[in-house]
């Protein structure tokens, strides 16, 4: 889960990481209220989770509380790479000597950590790596042992900071790392971190990914999320426990295992390029164990998406069996009554097979075709949904 | 010849009293598995029931920790079924106790609890094969099966499998039924894995009875990358590969952890170019790349 900035700064501050103080607001009363809390210049910051947000018109200053209700105004609701602002940041002003750059990261090659770091900051960091790799150090953090004080001097020195310099931002680096640590970071970056006219050392935006593996322990995690930004059939879905994603086309799909489930979006869309260019309208992993209810479950969400022209269940029985996705199927068309009115081709393999294509063809249902293999399958489906 | 797992493999259970390890226990010994024993240290000293492959009863030991069940049954192979919470003990568990392979199914685990025992494991030596964690395990047809894979798709054959999907894996199993497996093993699709890619097509092209390898990957990171200049500078024999996710767009997590896509790297085509370019046939679909898998072994 990626955090807003104003999350991330609320972070660091609990850490201990040395940040500007910021309110955050959702309409241009509540900007005027907040910079006139905060005294003299401030900074109105767009809350999206993209970046670019500077050259995309969101980050404005403002030297009085007029100037910052104006700047809400023409943030607020500004459509930056598609996401609409709805709330904003209202930060105190710093005054810049420099900008670096730090980020401390998970390292899936190595299966291990590594912290980026530059005395170049400002820049964005894919561009930075690129244009200018000498100037971005590249250091293994050991799970086992993590940024001490003595290796956050060697990151800061490796990155070439002024030695003056080095044991103010390897402070910095400590706290920071602790953050990463203790909630279970994927991603902690800092960028800006600056050093001000006055000498201090400031974290000035942040990007925190939380992993959601860990929320059992992190109870505040779930509280961080942004249920409204969800999509309302996802939102749906997780309420259910299912994992689900929303896609633009039109078929449904349905089946278990993450690994086959894309597959399975994979050979719908190659089918769907000789049926009038259907492509899949969602991800559905139902999971290795579902039960009919699961299976139930996930139909209702399917059905309840109005894009959907047809539907795949594509399911090879490991540890779920084939009886008990074809009762799920059964028992949720019941249930749907008239309101299930798409088609369903339905491809089972695996554990249980015989019993579950058994319990399908005895219940004949109108709307449910059995197909023979997966591209057969989801030829049929792509063939439907263009037919609809 | 098989890899990594054999007829004589001698298996305990992490967690075989729980659900899920007992579940899998059964299905195991059905399978032909010599599961020799478990762990849970609140019921050590007792025993859990389950029949064998012949339908005979066995009263299967339950010991207090992956060291003790070593010493009573000389086991050589571990599986954890145990809740994500305490997975990072029970793997730090079994690599003091130097199991040569370790089998984690569990999925949901932190990836900071992967890392930590992955460092862990480093500094110990590596004496003990991870395989995992989120993982469907591992299986030698009609020798032994440590997992949840189903045992009965497709028999002992000159075909090695490595993929980081279960269903994908029995998918593609069920594709070449008709040539059947040495060794399939799921590798699991979390971001932090113990055996990968490499690993599992060093092992199988040392194997004399492996006569080609179909490798399975999805979106995410660059590990199929990583294993095609791999195979283009050590693998002799023939590979066909299969990605999943052309069709998921950018940023957008399909299920496992590691399957999310940001910006150009990490993407099925990119994965696909870097196969071909490593001179490994890759099929748009499960069974095209079946289909390639046996036109590459009949020209052998």
């Amino acid at each position: 889960m990626d955090l807003y900035e104003y999350q991330a700064r609320d972070l660091f501050e609990q850490y201990g990481v040395p940040v500007l103080p910021g309110i955050v607001a959702d309409t241009p009363e509540e900007v005027r209220a907040a910079a006139e809390k905060l005294g003299g210049v401030v900074v109105v910051k767009a809350q999206v989770k993209t970046g670019g947000r500077g050259k995309a018109g969101g980050v404005k200053v403002a030297k009085t509380p007029d100037e910052a209700e104006e700047a809400a105004k023409a943030i607020l609701g500004l459509d930056i790479k598609g996401h609409v602002v709805k709330r904003v940041m209202v930060a105190g002003g710093a005054r810049i000597a420099q900008e670096f750059y730090f980020s401390v990261l998970l390292d899936r090659a190595n299966r291990s950590y590594l912290s980026l770091t530059s005395v170049e900051g400002g820049m964005e960091i894919e561009q930075l790596a690129v244009e200018k790799p000498e100037a971005l150090a590249r250091i293994e953090v050991d799970p086992g042992t993590g940024i001490t004080p003595t290796k956050a001097r060697e990151i800061a020195e490796a990155a070439n900071f002024p030695a003056e310099l080095v044991d103010k931002v390897a402070d910095v680096f400590v706290k920071l790392y602790d953050v990463y640590t203790s909630e279970d970071a994927t991603l902690v970056e800092v960028n800006p971190l600056i050093l001000d006219e006055d000498g201090n050392v400031i974290a000035l935006d942040g990007k925190v990914t939380l992993d959601e593996n860990a929320e059992f322990r992190h109870a505040g995690h779930a509280l961080l999320e942004d249920k409204a930004a969800a999509d309302p059939l996802e939102a749906q879905a997780k309420a259910l426990d299912l994992n689900y994603v929303k896609l633009d086309g039109e078929v449904g799909i349905i089946g278990n295992g993450a690994g086959l489930v894309m597959s399975t979006l994979d050979v719908v869309a190659y089918a769907g390029e000789n049926h009038g260019g259907v492509k899949p309208a969602n991800f559905l992993d139902i999971g290795g164990g579902a039960s009919a209810e699961v299976m139930a479950n996930g139909l209702g969400i399917i059905l309840g998406d109005p894009q959907v022209k047809s539907v795949f269940v594509n399911v090879f029985g490991g540890i779920t069996a084939c009886d008990q996705v074809a009762k799920g199927i059964v028992g949720a068309l019941a249930e749907l009554g008239s309101t299930a009115n798409k088609p369903l081709v339905v491809r089972l393999d695996g554990n249980n097979v015989v019993e579950g294509r058994r319990i399908l063809e005895e219940a004949a249902h109108p709307l449910v075709t059995l197909a023979e293999n997966m591209d057969q399958g989801a030829d049929k489906a792509a063939e439907l949904a263009n037919a609809a | 010849m098989t890899i990594f797992l054999n007829k004589d493999s001698k298996v305990i259970v992490q967690g075989i009293t729980g659900g899920e390890g007992s579940k899998h226990t059964a299905r195991m010994l059905a399978a032909g598995t010599q599961v020799v024993g478990g762990v849970n240290a609140r019921k050590a000293g007792t025993t859990v029931l389950h029949t064998d492959a012949d339908g005979n009863a066995v009263q299967l030991p339950v010991f207090a920790s992956v060291s003790e069940a070593i010493e009573q049954t000389g086991a050589d192979v571990s599986i954890a079924f145990v809740p994500p919470a305490f997975t990072k003990d029970a793997v730090i568990e079994a690599i003091d106790a130097e199991i040569p392979l370790l089998v984690i199914i569990t999925e949901g685990v932190p990836v900071q609890d992967s890392a930590e025992f992955w460092a862990y494991a480093k500094e110990q030596g590596e004496k003990t094969r991870i395989i995992g964690p989120n993982c469907p395990g591992i299986i030698s047809p009609g020798e032994s099966l440590v997992g949840i894979t189903p045992a009965n798709i497709t028999g002992k054959g000159p075909i090695g499998l490595v993929s980081k999907s279960g269903t994908l894996t029995y998918q593609m199993m069920y594709e070449l039924r008709d040539l059947g497996f040495s060794t399939a093993i799921g590798i699991g699709g979390d971001p932090i894995i113990g055996t990968t890619h490499i690993d599992a097509l060093a092992a199988f092209e040392a194997d004399p009875e492996t006569k080609a390898i179909v490798m399975i990957g999805e979106i995410g990171g660059d590990a199929e990358e990583r294993a095609a200049d791999f195979i283009k500078a050590n693998v002799t024999k023939p590979v066909v590969g299969y990605v999943a996710g052309f069709t998921a767009p950018e940023g957008k997590t399909m299920g496992h952890a590691g399957a999310i896509v940001s910006g150009s790297a990490g993407t099925a085509q990119a994965k696909k170019e870097a196969l071909e370019a490593a001179g490994v046939k890759v099929g748009k679909t499960p069974s095209e790349t079946a289909q390639l898998l046996r036109e590459v072994y009949a020209a052998l």
